[in-house]
């Protein structure tokens, strides 16, 4: 693997930080060897295939940005392992609520990359079907999405289903009250439910530290009375085995799992953001090689899964696909609003019709 | 069989009849399951249900409401109960930024059939925090309905529209009439019309708009009236979004004199749009001044102070002296 090296504090990969936490990656060569081969048949090359797609997005979505095909962007470059193994790990009937920071998840489950791409680009089209793909949509306030997942889970559970839900969030997200309220509520209902939170330790400008004064989020699963586990978010392995074991724990009935994906952010919060501005990018760089597709294929190779030529060729068609799903964003018709206006109500009211949208003619028929 | 019942009595009856007819209602809320909530809205229904369908939650209405908006994706609708007017506002970022907005999120694909119960107002001599009206802040969120019952009947047929419309509805329900009179219901609900006021009095001089615990105020205001002849239409709202503008049409060009009643504060209230659409729509059917008898743009004050504070029928008398000599 590649070194890293050991720096001091505990923003650096070798920090007490990221101290214990599960890896598969990390350990020696000969076991990570054995782990990757016996992995399921085929796992690893979708794990490796989810995350280039992913990357592939993530990359045009940020080159659509600079180009003004679409709106600020909150690029996720570092966090395609805890992405694609969480999809992954989870049956395609178990719901995801991602924020906006895994705006691209519902492309693993058959969306189009064009409908998250058309969102940042202000066009309604890109709402996709959130039912179809089981995934919610992204959700803008930090911590809201938690609650949600508590009660698809629970609801599925009280339906008789064995349906898990998957809220993700960060290290920011620990902070608001409905990150308590769901942990709580979900710990006493049992409901099958995994709160997924990267710990990437920056919320926009500010260090988790400041976030908090528990250095492991993990741990503030004991609050709830519910498992809280660690896991190498750079790590695509690990992160599988993480979800799938919260995933049938739920489904035995078990209740929530906490997951505490520890890494860094390695690139901006968004597309407008400049992370020179509070913190040394010299740690950043420190990071860069655990960027987690480079390591899973590194691996696989070395544990002799598939060929660098292989996986070169998975990348190339992931990007091709984002490229050609990147030329169809501005042929996508833009609305009235008069065509949408009865997307609020299952029964629009009068206050909606198109003789109330704008400001009236005087006098106005009866 | 039919039954005479007060209106938080006809609430759990339609509560009843809901879980009872559509095997994917639950309640939610705090205190409701074995305690039958504080008003008891939910008596014997956990008993009688289980408490997988009658959930007593932990004290957390952001947390539960969120949650009833994911259940709502895994098939259920959810009817929560909030246990005091005030204790809402917790749940507000819940109720703005995602139950309004989940339909249009899906280009209107997928509604969150969800109803939120809010009992609400002043006049129970409660502590703070126990009598607000807080009406105004969901009727002004895009996708929320709110409606308001005055009368057992009226609760019982609009809780199951509520129920079954599909959108997240916000059900006020005016604590101080949970036991103040008894009425004549059916033995099963019909649903009601959820966007429709009703005419309680029929009446050309002038006419008194109000909902909740106001309508009957109204009502008390138009006997004083009918004494010295003035003939007074009191108008339930019932709907406070979608306000019924046919309804409030109608009455500007029957009658021409408005008088609306509203316990929530003056400022920005649904007072002041009625007042507004019977501005933009109606102005030449009007006579008088459209007037506002409201609460203050002040804190709910402690109970010594609420008879001040809540509209009385003397001041809807005054007021509709005031447009009717305009």
């Amino acid at each position: 693997m590649s070194e890293i090296e050991l720096v001091s504090g505990p923003d650096a990969p070798g920090g007490e930080l990221m101290a214990g936490v599960a890896s598969v990656l990390g350990a020696p060569a000969a076991e990570r060897r054995r782990s990757l081969r016996q992995l399921p048949q085929g796992l690893a090359l979708r794990l490796y295939t989810a995350m280039a797609r992913l990357r592939a997005f993530d990359e045009r979505a940020v080159i659509l940005q600079r180009q003004g095909t679409i709106g600020t962007y909150p690029p996720y470059y570092g966090e395609e392992a805890v992405q694609a193994a969480s999809v992954l790990a989870l049956d395609d009937r178990d719901w995801l609520f991602p924020t906006y920071r895994q705006n691209a998840v519902a492309t693993l489950r058959g969306c189009p990359p064009e409908s998250p791409l058309l969102l940042w680009r202000g066009n309604p089209a890109g709402w996709y079907d959130v039912h179809r793909y089981r995934t919610a949509p992204i959700c803008v306030p930090v911590a809201t999405n938690y609650p949600h997942a508590v009660g698809a889970a629970w609801g599925s559970r009280l339906r008789g289903e064995s349906t898990v839900a998957l809220a993700f969030g960060g290290d920011g997200s620990t902070s608001p009250g409905d990150f308590h309220e769901a942990c709580n509520l979900a710990a006493v209902v049992v409901a099958p439910v995994i709160f997924l939170v990267t710990n990437n330790q920056w919320a926009i400008s500010t260090p988790v530290q400041q976030q908090t004064k528990v250095t492991r989020l993990a741990d503030k699963a004991t609050a709830y009375g519910i498992p809280g586990v660690r896991v190498d978010s750079f790590d695509v392995f690990a992160c599988y085995e993480a979800v799938a074991a919260a995933a049938a724990r739920g489904r035995a009935g078990l209740g929530p799992t906490l997951i505490e994906a520890v890494g860094y952010r390695l690139g901006p919060h968004g597309t407008a953001d400049e992370p020179s501005l509070y913190r040394d990018p010299e740690r950043a760089r420190l990071w860069a090689g655990m960027e987690p597709l480079g390591r899973a294929g590194a691996a696989m190779v070395d544990a002799g899964l598939t060929t660098l030529e292989a996986l070169e060729e998975i990348r190339e068609s992931a990007v091709a696909e984002m490229l050609l799903a990147g030329d169809q964003l501005e042929a996508v018709p833009v609305p009235e609003l008069e065509e949408i206006a009865d997307r609020v109500h299952l029964s629009t009211p009068w206050t909606l019709s198109p003789d109330h949208l704008r400001e009236p003619s005087y006098p106005r028929a009866g | 069989m039919g039954a005479n019942l007060n209106m938080v009595e006809a609430i759990a009856r339609a509560l009843a009849q809901i879980l009872e007819s559509d095997p994917d209602s639950v309640l939610l809320g705090e205190d409701i399951g074995v305690n039958g909530g504080v008003f008891r809205a939910t008596a014997g229904l956990q008993a009688r249900f289980g408490p997988d369908r009658v959930v007593d939650t932990p004290l957390a209405e952001s947390g539960f409401v969120g949650a009833a908006i994911g259940m709502c994706l895994a098939g259920l609708h959810p009817i929560v109960e909030i246990q005091f007017d005030a204790f809402v506002y917790p749940a507000f970022q819940q109720l703005v930024s995602h139950a309004g907005r989940f339909r249009w999120r899906t280009n209107g694909a997928y509604g969150l059939p969800m109803v939120v119960r809010l009992p609400y107002g002043g006049g129970t001599k409660a502590p703070e925090l126990h009598s607000d009206s807080p009406e105004t802040l969901f009727s002004h969120v895009p996708g929320l309905r709110v409606v308001v019952p005055s009368d057992p009947r009226a609760a019982g047929e609009l809780l199951l529209a509520a129920a079954a419309c599909g959108d997240p509805v916000i059900f006020m329900e005016p604590k101080r009439l949970y036991r103040r009179g008894r009425a004549e219901v059916p033995e099963r609900f019909e649903a009601g019309a959820l966007d429709r006021g009703v005419v309680v009095r029929p009446g050309t001089d002038v006419a008194l708009l109000a909902f909740g615990s106001m309508v009957e105020m109204a009502e008390d205001a138009a006997e004083r009236l009918g004494v010295d002849g003035v003939s007074t239409r009191v108008v339930d709202l019932r709907s406070l979004y979608p306000l019924d503008r046919a309804l409030l049409l109608d009455t500007a060009r029957q009658v021409g004199r408005v008088v609306v009643v509203q316990e929530a504060p003056r400022h920005s209230g649904v007072a002041a749009e009625i007042a507004a659409i019977l501005q933009e729509e109606a102005a030449d059917s009007l006579l008088g001044p459209t007037l506002r008898v409201a609460g203050m743009d002040m804190p709910f004050p402690l109970f010594q102070l609420e008879e001040q504070a809540l509209p009385s029928a003397a001041r809807v008398v005054a007021a509709a002296r005031a447009t009717l000599d305009f």
